[in-house]
């Protein structure tokens, strides 16, 4: 072929592509990329309770959510509940998958079904069954603890942090399972056959070998379940109570029972920053850590 | 292969026991036959199923939500399938760009997009209509619908469009006789999972529905932040039922794990 | 008694048999290849021996101690899977050095013999390289130095170069057969490759459907394959159904026009198996039409239409003209070049 077919030919593909993409980018600038920016623009507005919202550039909430305690507290709570929700799932999802992965197929196929299944119910659904179970001192989750024996008066589950954590936990979980089992899958089912013929037993495998190579999967899971746990509403607002805020609840009120978008608008542009930063960061930094080894 | 030792089966267990109390217990409570919150231990009884009949709100936010879903999916899809065409064949400048921009409603905070869409729809004097939640729905599922119609175009033996090419078809008859048919698992499981995405979707709808255009997951969170009682639970257990079936569909049709592969996940 | 021994070992999956019987006495410092097609029941033997699958039936003897006794990690063999199942997250080095860490052998000691076992493999330099930035051929060069620095007693090797493209193979058989004469460990391949087989083994165990066809040196499993499957998968072959003629004196096998003394014992009806190399152009012999002629560069290959149906003439080109496609031809050939099979194990 000559050059100039050559080229010819590249911008037949270029036109073609983009006509076939063109409506789809055009839905997204119109109804995706302006909104976001009429956000960011939102929250640089005023408000007063009387006169509503000002199309002014002033920093009024930027800096009233950078000198009221308040937020920080809030934004703490929020990322404190997200990291123990993600250690959670990683500590409980990364040995399950480990397990699923090494069931028989049928066998595997029913609970995998069972443990993914939940990720497509809907989430007002699950948290529901989570209140019920917490539900006051009578709850199941504290009659089960205390004939157990593990505890001897009832822990409050509702509106508190703890009930927080593990509702997400349980929320996230198909996410974590996920992610590591994806990485399984990419793990040669010979390698520990490999490692027991040259003399390894069962803890060294699973530490020596398998460990460093779901690590990947397990971390870009924790990315995942973080970013989605920060920013999680149905459950924080079920579970905490109309007291206990998070980001995203907190946004909600603001918009929608004290009207202050403005302010409303700069909690949630915060929130996303955040995310973009640490989303962004720790996947850059992943990426450095493993490049030799799996590229 | 190994097989699994009594503690790892032991662990899974209450693995599994953990993921399914919640539902099991919502869906065991919608039966009781008390007037109050508390298990069936009494006998199994529908009344509650029967009292959501008399609340017209569930039903009405029901039909809105399933109406939402099928269409909002759909129109998805008509954007979705021929920019996941350009994506799996072509490289052209910018695709990159693009592929990241139609998967971003995964990354941005369902909270944030709420915000961002009332703002919009607003200003625009669409507040609380039907057309506003439409719209801000095919942004948010069109990442699923693109990602499954992707990965069934990236997988298609492009020689067999080529064959088809050769005996004398082209344009739209190719797409049609040939392309679509390849593709179609991909595109109807894309078009499933956006739809159970739409339906089950509270975080962002919940800033834009108004009485009347409310979303059941809308009507139910409004519900129980007023107070939790056996209704809510018969209401739960019947969505729960309608997404079970609609899994199980899904993975005779198409294998879940295929379907769910990377959902949520955006960098690839 | 033998080095390793297999005695009547037996597998069983639910219902389906897929080893069955199976018993072999491995000298020391031989090299054994088990062949066969897939799904005959090779490697389910190998990972009987190497402890990954527990055999239904029968026993597995090293230097006369029962070895299906030993957890897998405490059997000290060396293993190279076929998909050589190297640690990716490890260096080159690292997956060498493995082995011995599980043995507690001390650093310095560790260090040595690693350089030493990845220079004999022909990896020096190598050593802080990650698998997945190194060749196929490499690869499995770091699989084989990872099963040998342990001093395995048995080395198995499970279809190891398959994965390789032909030229990059012959070059490892080569070099395998070396390395395994010099140290002389006592070594087991699996390979569905008639060719690896007989250029690397001293001794070639065949195999179909869980059962073994013939055990024997690559010259004899060749030459006087014991079965039908035998003489088909190893090479190409010619099969012809013969008679005794008694009515002459003394009696005759007669295949079509050709004829030879009968040999003694031989019952009435047979089946001669020639390898078509064996089989030459002749004035008499075998009625034959050549059907196509295809020239393979070092030799001829001729599709004949004979008397007794089909066959394949190999002829080496040694620059003499040959018949061309459409003649007619005799086809003759050795008495002791055929084996006889009673008729009915025809293939």
């Amino acid at each position: 072929m000559t050059a100039a077919a050559d080229t010819s030919t590249q911008t037949a593909e270029t036109r073609a592509s983009w006509a076939l993409t063109l409506p789809a980018l055009m839905l997204f600038v119109g109804v995706l990329v302006i909104p976001l920016l009429m956000t960011v623009m939102l929250s640089f507005h005023d408000w007063g309770q009387y006169k509503g919202i000002e199309p002014v550039f002033i920093l009024k909430n930027w800096q009233e959510i950078a000198s009221d305690p308040y937020y920080a507290e809030m934004f703490w709570r929020t990322f404190r509940i997200a990291l123990l929700a993600t250690l959670i799932t990683a500590v409980l999802g990364a040995p399950e998958a480990y397990i699923l992965n090494r069931m028989s197929g049928r066998w595997k196929g029913i609970f995998l079904l069972l443990i993914l299944g939940p990720l497509l119910i809907s989430v007002v659904a699950r948290t529901l069954g989570w209140a019920l179970l917490f539900g006051g001192n009578n709850g199941l989750v504290n009659k089960l603890l205390m004939s157990l024996g593990l505890i001897r008066a009832p822990l409050p589950f509702m509106f508190t942090e703890t009930g927080m954590v593990v509702a997400l936990a349980h929320v996230m979980m198909p996410f974590m399972v996920l992610s590591v089992w994806a990485a399984l899958q990419r793990v040669d089912p010979q390698i520990e056959n490999a490692a027991m013929s040259l003399g390894a037993g069962a803890f060294t495998i699973i530490r020596r070998i398998i460990l460093p190579q779901i690590m990947p999967g397990v971390l870009s899971g924790a990315i995942i379940v973080f970013s989605l746990s920060a920013s999680a509403f149905a459950t924080p607002a079920i579970i905490g109570g109309r007291r206990l805020k998070v980001a995203a609840t907190l946004a909600y009120d603001e918009f929608l029972n004290t009207l202050n978008w403005p302010l409303g608008a700069a909690v949630a542009v915060l929130l996303l920053l955040a995310l973009v930063l640490i989303v962004v960061g720790s996947n850059a930094l992943i990426e450095r850590r493993y490049a030799e080894v799996f590229r | 292969m190994r097989t699994n030792g009594p503690l790892a089966l032991t662990f899974h267990a209450l693995f599994v026991v953990f993921m399914l109390a919640p539902i099991v217990v919502v869906c065991l409570v919608a039966f009781t036959p008390e007037g109050f919150l508390s298990l069936p231990v009494n006998g199994f009884s529908l009344r509650w199923f029967r009292t959501i009949a008399s609340y017209p709100e569930f039903v009405h936010a029901f039909w809105v939500s399933l109406g939402l879903g099928m269409v909002s999916s759909f129109v998805a899809l008509l954007f979705a399938v021929p920019a996941a065409l350009a994506i799996a064949r072509y490289r052209f400048r910018g695709r990159d760009v693009l592929a990241a921009l139609f998967l971003s409603p995964l990354m941005i905070p369902h909270v944030v997009l709420g915000i961002a869409f009332l703002r919009f729809f607003t200003s625009l004097g669409l507040g609380g209509t039907f057309a506003a939640l439409l719209i801000a729905h095919v942004i948010v599922v069109f990442p699923f619908a693109l990602r499954l119609t992707l990965a069934a175009a990236t997988g298609m033996d492009r020689s067999v469009e080529m064959a088809a090419v050769s005996l004398g078809a082209g344009g739209f008859t190719l797409f049609r006789r040939v392309t679509l048919p390849l593709i179609l698992p991909g595109v109807i499981s894309g078009w499933a999972l956006a739809f159970i995405q739409s339906f089950d979707d509270l975080t962002m709808t919940v800033f834009l529905a108004a009485p009347g255009t409310e979303t059941l997951p809308v009507r139910m969170f409004l519900y129980i932040q007023d107070n939790i009682d056996p209704l809510v639970t018969s209401v739960s257990a019947s969505v729960i039922a309608i997404t079970m079936t609609a899994l199980i569909l899904l993975d005779r049709f198409y294998g879940l794990d295929r379907v769910l592969a990377g959902k949520g996940d955006p960098g690839r | 008694m033998a080095f390793l021994e297999l005695d009547g070992v037996g597998k069983q999956f639910g219902s389906q048999t897929v080893v069955d019987d199976f018993s072999l006495a491995v000298e020391r410092g031989e090299f054994i290849s088990f062949l066969g097609p897939s799904g005959c029941g090779k490697t389910t033997t190998l990972q009987m021996i190497a402890g990954f699958l527990e055999p239904s039936r029968g026993a597995i003897r090293l230097e006369g101690r029962d070895l299906t006794k030993v957890h897998p990690a405490k059997r000290g063999l060396g293993i190279v899977f076929q998909s050589y199942a190297l640690f990716p997250h490890m260096t080159a080095a690292e997956n060498v050095a493995f082995g011995l860490e599980m043995r507690n052998v001390k650093r310095n000691e560790r260090a040595k013999r690693v350089g030493a076992a990845l220079a004999m493999v022909g990896l020096k330099g190598f050593e802080e390289r990650y698998p997945r930035r190194m060749s196929g051929g490499q690869q499995q060069r770091v699989a084989l130095a990872r099963a040998l620095v342990i001093q395995p007693s048995v080395l198995l090797l499970d279809e190891p170069l398959s994965n390789l493209d032909a030229k990059l193979r012959e070059e490892m058989q080569i070099e395998l057969r070396q390395i395994q004469r010099t140290i002389g460990t006592t070594t087991i391949l699996v390979t569905h490759d008639q060719n690896e087989a007989m250029s690397l083994s001293d001794r070639i165990v065949v195999m179909s459907q869980g059962r073994i066809e013939q055990i024997g040196t690559p010259q004899q499993t060749y030459e006087r394959p014991a079965s039908a499957f035998v003489s088909q998968f190893l090479g190409k072959t010619n099969d012809f159904a013969a008679n005794v003629d008694r009515t002459a004196q003394p009696a005759r096998l007669v295949a079509g026009s050709w004829h030879a003394p009968a040999p003694v014992g031989v019952t009435d009806t047979v089946t001669i198996s020639l390898r078509p190399e064996r089989i030459s152009f002749a004035d008499s012999g075998l009625a034959a039409k050549i059907v196509t002629r295809i020239f393979q560069g070092n030799h001829w290959l001729f599709q004949c239409e004979t008397e007794c149906g089909p066959a394949i003439v190999i002829r080496q080109n040694d620059g003499s003209p040959q018949p061309g496609e459409g003649e007619a031809v005799r086809l003759d050939w050795r008495v002791e070049d055929m084996s006889l099979r009673a008729s009915g194990g025809a293939a």
